[in-house]
């Protein structure tokens, strides 16, 4: 950059949203700077469960989930081997006849996008996945989910754009915005846009931000190839993970593609404490051994902790922040980063461009009213 | 659950010596160790076994102690409460299980430093001191023949036991420079055990060729090893064999003590005077504070044992033993110091982390070992980067990542059962 | 060897093939004794054996009893006991 001049945008933060950003903007011809207080793929980003799923908690999370993983199949072939995509889909599992009605309706909201979803009954679920306890009501099988390895997939985001001559500088830790550039500890960088892509540390360059960072444990075993098939998520995953106030575990399994079963999901809102809390992994594991008994048995080798970065309303905020300059926000994704950072560059490459995005962006603009406080 | 007053990590030398000291001063104290009996490596009991009389007396005087030894113990998490007091979670055959104390002594050892080569993780590649380790636990190895190339003071001892355990050990190799192994060898004379115990060694394989400033290239092979070929600088030769021990040293094995939250520097865990770390209550002996032999292990599980209890100062007569024993060990490191010539064996190909199957090529010296971690997987797996920590290390002079629990792979259930 | 000793000596079934080894001997060392120097596949599926002998490495991981990958250098085998490698 120092040789081609002063960049179109600078964006800050290389994880996996920044990384798609400077992908997006260096699509359109932009010559685009990271910058990134760490390493690329260092942050929330290698702390995640590294899921891309289509999530209806709400219409706008809907719609934005589902672009996104439009997005990441129009990229896939681009990024190569290197980001362990596995498309195992998703088994949203009900433990009773009242959660089946809710995957009735969880179906009919998918088919609305036009999303493959299927119901399983009892058997039809036992046989999909027979570690599972018996006695299970059934399932939503959503064909489309899939994993990825994130730190991976930012890197490679990162190379596509570094290919059309992005910059990344890392190390770089932007003390403050202003004045059409960011100030870092020894220069001053100006830009005709820039974004700010740093998650859960979003607030520190743009206070007012409505993001908290809200922490989760993952658990990783060793090597169990076929224990389970599918991404497994209990359906009562929405209730627990959009409950703002306590702590709470929902039961969610991933095999991946090394054969490894990475054991989510826990939730609390403690600050940026990256401790392990035992007995909310204790909790979070049990809760997973009560779906998959034999899960019990098998051997665990890392535990570690991550901050999601979490808004009110639970949706991102996408867009033009509200000073005068021209400074957009791609933050706050909370525990879906890795899926929506896809669809989120897009938005922000089409505001950008001054193009209208293929979604409505007005929910996820970042001056849109905040009924709900983040506690 | 069990209660105790002095918990010590690890039933080598310096476990044992502190959990006597700890005992014979009115103390509950508690072993915990990872292997099927007290001993250590030094002093592994086994059906191989050779235990030298002073291991014998100590392992003696322990039974007698009224220290409780707990073997297969897995130590996964330590815990610090409010009160001060520690909680060691474990893992023994599967199930969960914790001791409360109100001190820890860390006696946690070292482990061989591995520095990859083309073929270096063919079956039949073993360590030097996995070779002994696994001699002593009843492995035969007789009519074997074994090449045995490396560093440090361990070769001896190994290439003498095998070949009284019938091997056919074809060539010692030691990489260190010819001037710098003589320096020491006749340095011993300050230290004449060591120097009896040396000739002993050299007369337990005395038809066998010993090489200085010789080091491995490559182990060859298929499904095996079936030769290895070693540099002298100029010269090189293949030499057929069953098996191939290799090893450059000792590392401190300072993990529990990183948990914790233990400075460390150099790789070892920093102690004051009593052997107490930087964390109140949390001390260390033996080879975690840095490797100097069973001798020295003893003297600072000795003062941590004594001043675990509280009697703080009673170091001061095992101060000069102490001082005498670390002399001793920086005379070693000098003499066994690694050639630059190591670090250009790997080639690209060269697996470095062996849980993921990490070629050296695949790493770019100027990242740090969490990104490593997260780029390439390397170190991600079940050995937690023991292996490759060391190896990289040596190769790009990176620090480790930082040590969270579970400190080994723990059952799912036992992270289940291990709550405050 | 003392019919005593053999007496003593216990029963390790190894992939299907029973074979006696001493007490007290970790199931890493008999599998050493017997030849069988691999005992896992990698992952990338080359075949690996012991390196270190002291629970460190885990390149001696093998199914024990029906329990995958348990450190075979820090168990002693017991009478009847079933180890399956995968190499």
């Amino acid at each position: 950059m120092t040789s081609a001049g002063r960049p179109d945008a600078i964006v800050i933060g290389a994880g996996i949203v920044g990384a798609a950003c400077a992908e997006a903007l260096s699509r359109d011809g932009l010559r685009v700077l990271v910058l990134d207080a760490g390493f690329a793929g260092g942050g929330t980003t290698a702390a995640g469960m590294g899921h891309l799923v289509a999530m209806d908690d709400s219409p706008a999370q809907l719609a934005l989930t589902s672009y996104s993983l439009e997005c990441w199949r129009a990229l896939a072939p681009e990024l190569g081997r290197e980001i362990a995509l596995r498309e195992c889909g998703t088994l949203w599992i009900a433990e009773n006849d009242e959660q089946l009605a809710a995957v009735r309706a969880k179906k009919r909201l998918y088919h609305e996008r036009g999303l493959a979803a299927e119901e399983l009954d009892a058997r039809a679920l036992a046989s999909a996945e027979p570690r599972l306890r018996e006695g299970l009501a059934g399932a939503l099988h959503v064909a489309g989910d899939a994993v990825l390895y994130p730190p991976c997939a930012a890197l490679r985001l990162l190379a596509l754009a570094r290919a059309r001559g992005a910059e990344l500088r890392e190390g770089w830790r932007v003390l403050s915005i202003g004045g059409g550039g960011v100030r870092g500890a020894r220069e001053t960088i100006s830009a005709g846009v820039i974004v700010i892509a740093t998650g859960a540390d979003a607030p520190r360059l743009t206070p007012g931000l409505p993001i908290v960072p809200r922490k989760g444990h993952l658990v990783i075993t060793d090597r169990h190839p076929g224990f389970c098939h599918h991404q497994l998520v209990e359906l009562g995953y929405l209730t627990s993970a959009h409950e703002m106030t306590a702590e709470s575990v929902a039961f969610n399994v991933q095999p991946r593609e090394t054969g490894q079963l990475l054991i989510g999901s826990s939730r609390e809102l403690v600050g940026l404490d990256a401790t392990i809390n035992r007995p909310l992994v204790a909790r979070m594991l049990a809760r997973a051994a009560s779906f998959l008994p034999a899960i019990a048995a098998l051997s665990a080798i890392r535990v570690w902790t991550g901050f999601r970065p979490a808004t009110p309303d639970s949706l991102p905020l996408i867009g033009a922040w509200e000073t005068g300059e021209n400074v957009m926000i791609a933050a706050g994704h909370e525990g879906l980063g890795i899926t929506t950072a896809t669809g989120t560059a897009r938005i922000i490459a089409d505001l950008v461009a001054g193009r209208a995005p293929a979604i409505d962006a007005a929910p996820y603009s970042p001056v849109r009213g905040h009924a709900a406080a983040v506690h | 659950m069990r209660d105790a007053d002095v918990a010590i990590v690890g039933a080598g030398p310096a476990g044992i010596a502190a959990a006597v000291r700890a005992s014979q001063s009115g103390a509950r104290a508690l072993v915990l160790d990872r292997g099927l009996a007290a001993g250590g490596q030094i002093w592994r009991q086994g059906p191989g076994t050779h235990i030298p009389a002073l291991g014998r007396g100590w392992l003696r005087t322990l039974a007698a102690s009224g220290a409780s030894v707990v073997a297969s113990a897995s130590v996964t998490d330590i815990a610090i409460g409010r009160d001060g007091a520690f909680t060691l979670f474990f893992e023994r055959n599967g199930d969960a299980d914790r001791v409360t104390a109100r001190a820890i002594v860390l006696a946690t050892g070292a482990r061989e430093r591995f520095v990859p080569f083309p073929g270096w993780t063919l079956p039949g590649v073993v360590g030097i001191g996995g070779a002994q380790a696994l001699l002593k636990s009843g492995a035969s190895f007789a009519g074997k023949r074994v090449v045995i190339a490396g560093s440090g003071p361990l070769l001896l001892p190994v290439a003498s036991s095998m070949t009284r355990a019938g091997a056919r050990v074809m060539l010692v190799a030691e990489q260190a420079r010819p001037a710098a192994a003589a320096r020491f060898a006749a340095g011993l004379w300050r230290a004449p055990a060591t120097l009896a115990q040396a000739m002993r060694y050299r007369a337990g394989f005395a038809r066998t060729r010993y090489s200085l400033g010789t080091w491995t290239v490559a182990a060859l092979g298929d499904d095996r090893v079936r030769a290895v070929t070693v540099s002298d600088g100029g010269r090189t030769r293949t030499i057929e064999c069953d098996v191939l021990c290799t090893g450059y040293g000792l590392v401190p094995s300072t993990e529990a003590a990183r948990l914790l939250g233990c400075a460390v520097e150099h790789g070892a865990v920093v102690v004051d005077e009593d052997q107490e770390t930087t964390v109140a209550n949390v001390y260390a002996a033996g080879e975690a504070t840095g490797v100097g032999g069973a001798e020295l292990a003893i003297t600072e599980g000795e003062i941590a044992g004594g001043a675990a209890r509280g009697r703080r100062g009673e170091g001061a007569s095992l101060a000069g033993r102490r001082a005498r024993g670390r002399h001793h060990a920086r005379r070693l490191d000098e003499a066994f110091a690694l050639r630059d010539e190591l670090r250009a064996a790997a080639t690209p190909e060269s697996i470095v982390c062996r849980c993921e199957d990490i070629a050296v090529g695949e790493i770019r010296a100027h990242w740090t070992a969490r990104q490593a971690k997260l780029y390439t997987r390397c170190g991600m797996g079940p050995c937690q980067a023991r292996v490759c920590g060391p190896a990289l290390e040596f190769l790009y002079g990176w620090a480790p990542d930082s040590v969270r629990a579970p400190l080994e792979p723990a059952r799912v259930s036992t992270l289940i059962d291990s709550t405050t | 060897m003392s019919d005593q000793q053999a007496s003593d000596e216990l029963m390790l079934i190894v992939n299907g093939r029973t074979t006696r080894v001493r007490p007290g001997t970790t199931v890493a060392a008999a599998l050493v004794s017997l030849d069988a120097l691999a005992f896992r596949m990698s992952a990338s599926g080359e075949p690996r054996g012991p390196l270190c002998g002291m629970g460190t490495c885990h390149e001696c991981r093998v199914a024990i009893d029906g329990v995958p990958h348990r450190r075979a250098c820090l168990v002693a085998v017991a009478e009847g006991m079933r180890v399956t490698t995968d190499a």
